[in-house]
């Protein structure tokens, strides 16, 4: 293999190295393919299902897919936008997102990718699953409505922090977050603000105390900028 | 202060754990052996295993909360499941249990206060032939009637321990009903080692070539290809894994050849060690067979004794191999090679990422072939018998035979053994059914075949299947197979992804409106776009054949859901009603004016 291999993105040549997924390729290439539980600093996880792609007739997650050379890879064609908004409307109806309450609101990546695939509704019938706050922690709350079992906050704190503060648990649609403290608050574990299991969420289920809306509305994130061009809210170069 | 309980708990895991050396990657079966000896797993054992394997508390209480059979409030003296798959429903199970319940004074799933009993319902237990099942603690009861009910509550109610039940109550029959070549030929003990002494792994592997074997479990996978890739991948250690987690509802083949067959099967995964140079092999056991585990374990030391597994295996000084049995604890997902793979390792049962597949990078990320029960007995015949006696029978394709177990409505359901490129005609002649409507093949995961296609085959280039076979006559209605595969599906989903874990609910719940009367055409079109967002895009092979019952009945019977449609268009998404019932609980009124009538 050499660095001049190339496979097909929506007909765009894309240049890709020995060891790279179609993610990473595309990443570098400055290509968006829309994806929530991929963070580039972890290892891919292919859970949420956001970046499935067309190679072939087959569906694969385009950040678990070995690139290959004259690979035909579809990531903007009309079935799989229609793919990823049922996706993305799977996962609206199965936690509470109630966007306009939310403190994340125009800086969460589960919003923006909704927007980018053009969900105007949930669809889907909700769930309205009965969930709590976990409050007690003197930095940090976490929404369980929020959850969308992206997993990167488990993979921070065990990757990066050494704490495994957080384990997915359950079975199924009772998947549930769990933290690792003998009472099970969050308070009790030690979870620290500055973590990056804290900063590496996606959506609003884990936010700082003490501060809120210090961005104003109109200028957060993907208000500015559409998430095809601003990339992840994690990214550092938007600190 | 530390209470009686957790001294107790304290000792006991300190014997488990000395037993069997403290490896994390044990969790489960320690977790297995708390829930067997205390009917749960308790906060205080949680913590001693933490400290002991040095595991957060959360990721163990993360294991505990994935698997069905381990429980986190006390089950008491028995713990009672009854077998829920379609097939015990056909024989009418769901009134068995309710007059159990009545017997005992509980309700299902709520253990009774004084510690003694939990009743309960359970994924399919593999006795579909003998239904309908329960399971007692780690015993399976069969052929439940009114009177055994009535005697089950009974001993309950008298304290009287398992072992004084009568033993009528534990029979479980092979109930082969039609022998073909694998079930027919015998061998001895030691003889697949034999060949390979004498031919060595070249000459078996060359041996399984041509007998043209491919894994019974119903991908079909070459079992020469598979043995010679994990052989050629060069490791620290290779392993060899038997999938006993035969749990696709309505399978029980496994059952009768763990059985009556252990002997084959441990000859096969030993024969598989030496030629890929495995020093250590697991079955892997689903938790509803544990009631064969003794028998298992009695096997596995008759051949210790006899040489045939331990340290240089019938004198040779190169070849050491021994097999363990790991307990499942109800989790179909873990019949998924890689998801069993976790399990054994100890952790939840979540499908990995393919590639890498388990024959390079398997258990303990070491080269791994897993294999199906029956193909490791296939794979030892073969090695035995020649090449030419297994390929007389099959097609050109499919080669050999395949166990299939019949259940259903038939008057003789069982064990049948069937040359490949059979087809389902025959297979209905020859258990006594009548009046087919349809034959549920391969599973809840597999097609619902309509009589139009009676003439179909038993093949992997037809009718692929790891051997379930249902037949439903023209009294059942087929909509009650769909909702019990759909509930199925949305308890046995491991959440990984989005796919599955909403899709199987919201497939679910679109089923119960059917069946209730309130679906609409549009709802019918909702389950296909859902089925396929569901077959496209899910991780693993769980979450893309979970809407099948469902669209392959949408296709091949759209008559059972026509005659269910409440209107064509248009139907409210909820009973306005019913949703005010809180209100007016909360006011304590039921006059007329606090009821909301439809539009006259």
């Amino acid at each position: 293999m050499s660095a001049n291999d190339t496979f097909k993105l929506d007909g765009k040549d894309i240049p890709f190295q020995a060891g790279d997924t179609v993610m990473d390729a595309a990443l570098r290439a400055g290509e968006y393919i829309p994806h929530l539980c991929h963070n580039p600093e972890f290892k891919p996880h292919g859970s949420c299902r956001v970046c499935v792609v067309e190679v072939n007739g087959r569906h694969l997650s385009a950040c678990t897919l070995p690139a290959a050379e004259n690979m035909q890879v579809d990531n903007n064609s009309a079935a799989i936008m229609d793919q990823r908004r049922s996706l993305l409307q799977m996962l609206f109806v199965e936690g509470n997102h109630i966007c306009p309450a939310c403190e994340k609101s125009g800086a969460c990546q589960l919003q923006a990718v909704a927007y980018y695939t053009r969900m105007l509704s949930p669809h889907f019938s909700h769930f309205f699953p009965k969930r709590s706050i976990d409050a007690a922690h003197p930095d940090v709350v976490f929404y369980f409505n929020r959850w969308i079992v992206c997993g990167l906050c488990e993979r921070a704190s065990h990757e990066v922090d050494k704490k495994d503060v957080f384990s997915t648990s359950g079975r199924g649609i009772n998947s549930k977050m769990i933290f690792n403290s003998a009472t099970g608050k969050l308070g009790d574990t030690d979870l620290l603000l500055t973590d990056k299991a804290v900063s590496v969420c996606p959506v609003g289920a884990i936010l700082p105390k003490h501060q809120g809306y210090e961005v104003p509305m109109g200028e957060r994130l993907y208000v500015t900028l559409r998430i095809c061009v601003v990339g992840d809210v994690h990214d550092k170069s938007h600190e | 202060m530390q209470s009686y309980e957790s001294e107790l708990m304290e000792k006991f895991l300190t014997a488990l754990l000395s037993d069997t050396g403290d490896a994390p990657g044990r969790l489960l079966q320690y977790l297995c052996a708390i829930q067997h000896r205390y009917s749960y797993v308790s906060r205080s054992a949680v913590q001693i295993l933490s400290d002991r394997l040095r595991m957060p508390a959360a990721q163990i209480n993360a294991v505990v909360d994935f698997y069905a059979f381990l429980y986190t409030v006390p089950r008491g003296e028995f713990n009672i499941l009854f077998s829920d798959s379609i097939t015990d429903r056909m024989l009418d199970n769901i009134s068995l249990l309710n007059s159990l319940c009545e017997l005992l004074n509980i309700a299902p799933g709520v253990p009774r206060a004084d510690n003694r009993v939990t009743v309960d319902v359970t994924s399919c237990t593999g006795i579909c032939d003998q239904g309908p099942a329960l399971l007692v603690n780690d015993q399976v009861i069969s052929r439940l009637d009114d009177v055994r009910i009535q005697r089950i509550s009974e001993l309950i109610e008298a304290g009287t321990s398992l072992s004084e039940w009568p033993a009528s109550f534990f029979m479980v029959e092979d109930n082969i009903q039609r022998r073909d070549n694998l079930l027919s030929a015998q061998i001895s003990p030691g003889s697949a080692i034999n060949t390979w002494r004498e031919k060595g792994s070249d000459g078996v592997l060359k041996l399984l070539d041509q007998s043209g074997l491919r894994g019974r479990g119903g991908a079909g996978f070459k079992t020469a290809s598979k043995w010679r890739f994990c052989k050629d991948t060069i490791a620290d250690q290779h392993y060899v894994v038997c999938n006993a987690d035969e749990s696709e509802p309505g399978t029980f083949k496994d059952r009768v050849l763990l059985n009556t067959f252990a002997n084959d099967v441990f000859e096969g995964m030993t024969l598989c060690a030496a030629v890929t140079g495995a020093r250590k092999g697991y079955l892997y056991l689903r938790g509803e067979y544990r009631y064969l585990l003794r028998d298992l374990e009695a096997t596995l030391q008759q051949r210790r004794e006899a040489n045939l597994l331990g340290d240089h295996i019938s004198g040779q000084k190169d070849f050491s191999f021994d097999i363990e049995i790991h307990l499942g604890a109800g989790a179909y997902i873990c019949g998924e090679e890689s998801a069993l793979i976790e399990s054994l390792e100890g952790k939840r049962g979540i499908p990995r990422v393919r590639p890498p597949f388990p024959v390079t990078n398997g258990f303990r990320n070491q080269p791994t072939v897993v294999n199906n029960v029956e193909t490791f007995v296939a794979a030892a015949k073969i090695s035995v018998l020649g090449s030419e006696w297994f390929s007389a029978t099959g097609t050109n394709e499919s080669v050999g035979t395949k166990l299939l177990s019949v259940s259903g409505d038939c008057s003789r359901p069982g064990i049948y053994e069937y040359p490949f490129g059979t087809s389902i005609r025959q297979i209905l002649d020859d258990c006594g059914a009548n009046n087919v409507q349809a034959v549920q093949v391969a599973g809840a995961a597999g097609s619902t075949i309509p009589p139009g296609e009676f003439d179909r085959k038993i093949c992997f280039e037809d009718i692929s299947t790891g051997g379930s076979i249902i037949i439903f006559n023209g009294q059942r209605n087929l909509l009650d197979m769909v909702k019990n595969f759909a509930h199925f599906f949305c308890h046995e989903s491991c959440g990984f992804c989005t796919p599955c874990r909403v899709g199987t609910p919201l497939m679910k719940d679109l089923v119960d409106k059917v069946v209730a009367g309130h679906a609409t055409e549009y709802d019918l079109q909702e389950m296909r776009n859902i089925g396929q967002v569901m077959q496209q895009a899910s991780h693993c092979g769980l979450g893309a054949t979970a809407p099948n019952p469902v669209l392959e009945t949408l296709e091949k019977f759209p008559h059972i859901y026509a005659q269910q449609l409440s209107s064509k268009t248009y139907e409210p998404a909820f009973d306005v009603d019913a949703a005010v019932e809180i209100s007016r609980k909360l006011t304590g009124r039921d006059d007329p004016a606090a009821h909301i009538q439809e539009d006259s």
